[in-house]
């Protein structure tokens, strides 16, 4: 599922970025440090986990950058070029870019292109590619023209293909766009004319790219807010006669923004995009993540001071100008498996990364972006409030004594000071040492129940059912439902007979008593108002498995298997249940368990009950469905299907012949064996 | 080389009897193998699988188990509730002896082999110590509440594994108290059968268990804690027997589906020292249960309800790829159950409880090789005739005159005369006047009948029409008890040669009544003996496909033996799998000697040059268009035939007349209960 984790800003001094924004964002050789290149004469160094620059460069007043820094990852150098024609190179010992390496070009660069791995390219504005090294050898050598008069470059990107690097450009000239690829094993260019379809009149706002196999995937935002794909062939099956191809271009998302603003598009993975725009309805600012395959919105956040249109996706992190401040939004996407779907798979925790509340989207609903994430305090932030306050601080022995005979209150703040200690290896058992000091207190004295500092420690992710035995038991007898759902949330090996337990309590414990606690949304967070919710239960409805297994016919296979299923259920199912008791509901799908052991303790779930497992168990029939009808797992399901039919085929004739050869054997033998005694002639030679 | 009538006999409906229990003896690399009917055979592995000793079953001892004990001691145990020891060298049972626990299911020699442990129907498990003459109870260990079908010691003899019904019990040996009580899971593909019974346990050194049962599992127990380490589930029928290697490396489990498997203690990934036990193999050459497995050092053996006796050696551990490299599936006795009397045409078929007497038939059509000539005259039944009491029948024998039949139990002896005046014969029954016969034969004149007892004695009855006497009785060589098994005796009836299992041929003289020679011993035991006539040269086969001819009168080998023997026979001669089980001659032709095995009848002709290994053997078709010279210069001594098999026997009646008995496989197949019906392909 993929998800936006809480955005952070790289600079609190607004960057001095021009009407149109940043002029670029790139890699660098090392991870996590990125070279921020802005609109006038500035390129800054930043290392993104510290929030914090490493180094700042600036060319002389009166000079301008026009094309954005860049790393050669070769030789750990950084290249800029300024006034269109000038190039400098320099490292992190220079401070002074005038005093730098300098050549001056004889033709105006578009962009400096480099990737890991190889030698980074000089794109020039009339179309002709470079190698940086040939350019520094001879910079003042004849560049040529390779595009036509008022063809100018739009976009251009970067690959490695099979270790040959190539390179595609996108150009317009009066509203009709050409691709360029090059390949530099060959050094053949390709042109082709990208058809817009029916949509003649939309301008493309932004283009991405990625590699598909043997084709680019290149992907158009176009001023329609519509994202649409074309594939590119990376080898044309014939070079020469390749010079004015033409691909068209097909839609792949329909209206994800709205047109006539700036909008940004970046392909995350391949089944990810990024759009950077504003949302349909509320035509408020918003960075979205849509998943191609299954056509749904999987995660939006709101950006309410506006975008400069410009995204960028690199490794984990998006960035964008939020407002006038560079923001960071880092990024994930795991592998949705259905295993993950039913809660069979426990996602793996990095103990240093902080893990996101991974939802499961019940309907393609757009919802606010996550507001609750109090419990995600930036571990780089903790980490220098760790180095600050490390000594003077009551060693675990002293705290469990505290836990003994102390206030409420006090106990909380004791264990502030314990947790922001340095980390020892033991840290987990000392945690869970603490638990259940605080939980024998809390059985001998029933009204000590120090809810806060529980819930500090459960946060720390360290705990564990085993480990703390007995937290889940009292939770449950409090009705502590927000401590539950933590627990299910945080615990990898919770007992299916507590599962179950709190399966229960979620489902009889009242609507007003739960409208009062406080439980973490997270999960259902674009589980927006009723109305628009209706809307797309009708849409989608229920889709029952359209496969018709009495269908013997394998010919008529691909006709039926693609034709969309019509057996929709009529009615339709409302939700039973309040947003709060879904997100508990959640919590209880999420965790792990095994069918073995969890089915006798759903025996004893009261009848009344019943109804909403039914309708939750309907719901994840329809999703699993969604994942069988996906157009993959059509041809998929259709070869599979084949196969099986081919291989009974195969037994079933097999197991004829057997039966015939030993009709044939059985003849034999009587010809044999026709009589049981005879007088024969032998002769022996 | 001449024409034959073959009277070509296939209503021989002898049925060999399944394979209970296989013990592999590593220091002689013998095999006992016992059948459903009683009978223990014993296999000489080295001697090329030759079954060189068996004991005749009983109808009441049929065997559960058997074992090799110290001193190569050989026991068996049966639902009888006997505990049985067998005297290898006078073929008899030595003791036998009540376990007092009702009927035995299993039985283990510790590891020691100095003493024995059984598994009683009432659930105790009882502990003997095998002294040198005897075996004498020791005591008993905790009694289970069922029946012990399965028994193995641990390497250290201080423990064992005792398989039960649903559970599998580990005995302390010292105090005799249970340790632990493994439950076995009843389940079987999702479904509860009613038991699961333990058929076999295996007990490594390092205190794995290894159990089968019958659901279909074979499974890791470790025995210090009790608990299940892993399951492998194996069959959709029950899985009978298991066998661990000595170096507990690899063992092997047969199931009732006639399907064997290969379990090997291999490596998980190479060059690591962590090892898992993985099923490598699967044979499939039986169709019925494979109810009993044995693991020797380079070969998987297996019997069972199929009643073949499979041998699947191990080709990783066979060192040199010769034909014992091959596989070897026994199923006729390599014994004659045979005998004939040429003058009367007469059959006589030795069953497990009766002898059937048949006349052949006759025809006066002639044809060509490979006609079927019309019969003028079809074959009679002529007598049948049952033993009285629970004992199989040992041996038997028809005069060649046709007017005797002599055969013989464990317990007793039978010589019957018969009176061919009416339809059928009328059988009067001599007087008991022997104990129990090893092998009969009777004279070619019919006037002497000589028998082989136990304790290696051989004597000498001299028939009179409707009367005998006893002439004389050569005892066994000083110091040997060993039992003669082959009989053979000279035409004019003045020589009689006699052969134990290992040492040599004794040849006496009738007349003198006095040894008058032994041929040396040779390495491969005998298993066929026959006297020529007028030259009184005899022959001798053993089970490494080697002939003798040994000349009695001149006391030393023939030229032609020893010529035979400078050049050596041809590989493929010396490939055949199955022993020469009978010699005749051709009265008329000295220098044919008419020999056959399971698959082949063959005429030696002395005269003909030897073939070597790049003449081409057998030629089964007729020479067409060569010219004389040709022949001549291809012809060999070997005239071979394999028309018919699987051959039991065959003879000459006369001068252009042979009988061959058959026994179709398929014929004996048929008589055996329906295999478990398995899908070939599909599910």
């Amino acid at each position: 599922m993929a998800a936006l984790e809480e955005e952070f800003t790289l600079s609190a001094v607004p960057l001095g970025a021009g009407p149109d924004g940043l002029l670029g964002v790139e890699q660098c050789d090392k991870t996590d440090q990125f070279l921020i290149t802005d609109g006038g004469r500035t390129v800054i160094l930043y290392k993104v986990s510290d929030q914090k620059p490493l180094g700042s460069w600036s060319v002389k007043q009166g000079q301008v950058i026009t094309c954005p820094a860049v790393c050669n990852f070769q030789t750990g150098e950084y290249i800029v070029v300024h006034d269109s024609k000038v190039l400098r190179l320099w490292t992190n010992e220079d401070v002074n870019l005038d005093k730098v390496f300098k050549a001056t070009l004889s033709a105006e660069v578009y962009r400096i292109l480099s990737i890991p791995g190889t030698e980074p390219l000089v794109l020039f504005k009339e179309g002709a590619v470079r190698g940086l090294e040939a350019l520094l050898a001879e910079p003042q050598q004849k560049i040529e023209t390779v595009i036509s008069d008022e063809e100018v470059i739009k976009w251009t990107k970067f690959f490695m293909v099979f270790r040959h690097p190539a390179l595609i450009f996108i150009t317009e000239k009066h509203g009709n766009y050409f691709a360029y690829v090059q390949k530099f094993n060959s050094s053949v260019v390709s042109k082709y004319t990208l058809l817009l379809g029916q949509e003649e009149k939309s301008v493309i706002q932004s283009f991405t790219a990625s590699l598909c196999r043997k084709f680019i995937s290149l992907m158009s935002l176009s001023s329609d807010g519509c994202i649409y794909e074309t594939l590119i062939p990376i080898h044309p099956s014939d070079p020469e006669k390749n010079q004015h191809q033409r691909v068209v271009r097909s839609l792949l998302l329909k209206t994800v923004v709205s047109g006539n603003a700036r909008n940004a598009l970046s392909v995350l993975d391949q089944d990810h995009v990024a759009v950077l725009g504003p949302s349909l309805p509320a035509s408020k600012e918003c960075l979205s993540i849509w998943n191609t395959k299954f056509q749904t919105l999987q995660i939006s956040k709101e950006l309410p001071q506006g975008t400069s249109g410009q995204l960028w996706y690199y490794g984990e992190h998006l960035f964008m100008l939020h407002g006038k401040i560079l923001t960071v939004i880092p990024y994930k996407c795991e592998m949705s498996s259905l295993a993950g779907a039913l809660g069979k798979l426990k996602h793996g925790q990095d103990p240093g990364t902080q893990t996101m509340p991974h939802f499961v989207n019940w309907e393609t609903s757009q919802g606010l972006g996550s507001q609750n994430a109090e419990p995600s305090k930036r571990i780089l932030r903790r980490r220098k409030i760790e180095a600050s306050v490390q000594p003077e601080v009551p060693g675990s022995q002293q705290l469990l004594s505290t836990i003994k005979k102390d206030s409420e209150k006090h106990i909380e703040m004791e264990l502030r000071k314990f947790l922001a200690i340095k980390r020892t290896p033991d840290f987990h058992t000392v945690i869970g040492d603490i638990v259940i000091g605080l939980l024998g207190r809390c059985k001998t004295e029933p009204s000590f129940y120090p809810r806060n500092s529980l819930m500090q420690l459960i946060q720390m992710h360290v705990l564990s059912y085993s480990l703390c035995p007995g937290l889940m038991e009292v939770a449950l007898e409090k009705t502590d439902v927000q401590m539950l759902q933590l627990c299910l949330q945080q615990f990898p090996d919770i007992p299916e007979a507590v599962t179950c337990a709190c399966l229960k309590m979620f489902l009889s414990i009242g609507d007003d008593s739960l409208q009062e606690t406080d439980v973490n949304m997270e999960s259902v967070s674009d589980y927006s108002d009723a109305v628009q919710e209706e809307q797309m239960e009708e849409q989608t409805g229920i889709l029952q498995n359209g496969f018709n297994p009495e269908e013997d016919n394998c010919d008529n296979c691909d006709k039926e298997l693609s034709e969309k299923p019509q057996n929709t259920i009529e009615e339709t199912t409302s939700c039973p249940v309040i947003p709060k008791r879904a997100a508990l509901l959640n919590a209880v799908l999420h965790s792990a368990y095994s069918e073995t052991f969890l089915l006798p303790h759903l025996k004893d779930i009261p009848a009344q009950h019943i109804t909403i497992m039914d309708w939750i168990c309907l719901l994840l029939d329809a999703n699993f469905t969604v994942v069988v009808m996906i157009p993959e797992a059509k041809s998929l399901l259709l070869s599979l299907y084949k196969f099986v039919k081919s291989q009974i085929c195969i037994c079933s004739e097999l197991n004829k012949i057997e039966v015939s050869f030993r009709e044939l054997q059985k003849l034999n033998q009587e010809k044999n064996n026709r009589e049981l005694y005879s007088i024969e002639v032998l002769e022996l030679f | 080389m001449g024409e034959f009538k073959v009277h070509r006999v296939r209503f021989f409906n002898y049925v060999p009897s399944g394979i209970r229990c296989v013990a592999y003896n590593n220091q002689s690399n013998r095999l006992a193998v016992s059948r459903t009917d009683g009978t223990v055979e014993i296999y000489n592995l080295s001697a090329n699988y030759f079954q060189e000793k068996f004991f005749p079953g009983h109808e009441s001892r049929a065997t559960e188990a058997l074992c090799w004990a110290k001193g190569q001691r050989l026991f068996s145990a049966g639902l009888n509730g006997e505990i049985i020891e067998y005297d290898l060298q006078a073929l008899n049972i030595k003791y036998s002896m009540d376990a007092f626990g009702g009927p035995i299911w299993s039985m283990a020699a510790s590891p020691s082999g100095s003493q024995l442990l059984i598994g009683c129907e009432d659930g105790s498990v009882k502990l003997f110590q095998i002294n040198p003459d005897k075996i004498q109870f020791e005591r008993n260990f905790d009694r289970q509440k069922s029946r012990i079908l399965s028994l193995s010691w641990h390497p250290s003899g201080t423990h064992i594994a005792a398989g039960s019904i649903d559970y599998i019990s580990v005995f302390d040996v010292n105090s005799g108290s249970t340790i632990h009580k493994m439950l076995v899971d009843r389940q079987y593909m999702g479904v509860s059968k009613r038991k699961c019974i333990i058929w076999g346990v295996a007990f490594l050194s390092d205190g794995t268990v290894i159990s089968v049962d019958s659901a279909g599992k074979v499974q890791f127990w470790d025995s210090a804690t009790g608990t299940l380490v892993k399951t492998h589930l194996v069959a959709n029928a029950d899985v009978q027997s298991i066998a661990v290697s000595d170096q507990e490396d690899s063992f092997v489990v047969g199931t009732a589906e006639g399907t064997v498997f290969h379990f090997q203690l291999v490596s998980v990934t190479s060059n690591s020292s962590e090892k898992q036990w993985v099923r490598t193999k699967p044979f499939q050459h039986h169709t019925h249960d494979v109810r009993t497995v044995a693991h020797s050092p380079t070969a998987l053996i297996s019997g069972g309800t199929d009643t073949h006796l499979v041998i699947r050696p191990l080709m990783e551990k066979v060192e040199v790829k010769n034909y014992d490299a091959a596989l070897r599936k026994i199923t006729f006795p390599h014994r004659r159950l045979i005998s004939c009397s040429k003058k009367r045409q007469l059959l006589l078929f030795q069953f497990s409880h009766h002898l059937d007497l048949w006349r052949l038939g006759s025809t006066v059509a002639t044809g060509k090789h490979g006609d079927t000539l019309p019969l003028s005259k079809d074959a009679d039944h002529l007598l049948h005739l049952k033993t009285k009491g629970p004992e199989n029948i040992i041996c038997s024998c028809v005069s060649p005159c046709g007017s005797w039949i002599a055969y013989s139990t464990a317990s007793r002896f039978f010589l019957c005369r018969l009176n061919y005046d009416r339809v059928h014969p009328k059988v009067s029954k001599m007087p008991a006047f022997l104990r129990s016969a090893v092998q009969i034969l009777f004279s070619e004149d019919s006037t002497k009948l000589f028998v082989a007892s136990n304790q290696g004695s051989l004597h000498i009855i001299r028939l009179l029409e409707g009367s005998f006497k006893h002439l004389h009785t050569f005892q066994a060589q000083s110091g040997t008890v060993e039992s003669m098994c082959l009989l053979a005796v000279s035409p004019d009836g003045n020589w009689l040669a006699a052969s134990g299992t290992s040492a040599g041929v004794h040849v006496y003289n009738v007349k003198r009544l006095k040894l008058h020679c032994t041929v040396p011993a040779y390495n491969f035991p005998v298993t066929a003996l026959a006297i020529a006539p007028k030259t009184n040269n005899l022959v001798i086969a053993h089970s490494d496909q080697q002939i003798f001819e040994y000349s009695i009168p001149d006391k030393q080998y023939t030229e032609w033996s020893r010529t035979i023997q400078k050049q050596g026979f041809h590989y493929l001669w010396l490939q055949r799998d199955t022993p020469i089980t009978h010699i005749s001659f051709h009265p008329k032709r000295p220098m044919h000697i008419l020999l056959h095995d399971a698959y082949m009848f063959c005429i030696i002709d002395k005269s003909l040059p030897l073939p070597n290994d790049k003449t081409l053997l057998y030629n089964p078709l007729p020479p067409t268009n060569e010219s004389d010279v040709i022949r001549r210069r291809t012809a060999h001594a070997f005239k071979i035939s394999k028309r018919y098999k699987p051959l039991l026997f065959m003879d000459l009646l006369d001068e252009r007349t042979l009988v061959a008995v058959e026994r179709p496989l398929d014929d004996i197949i048929a008589q055996l209960p329906p295999p478990i019906k398995k899908k070939k392909f599909g599910t």
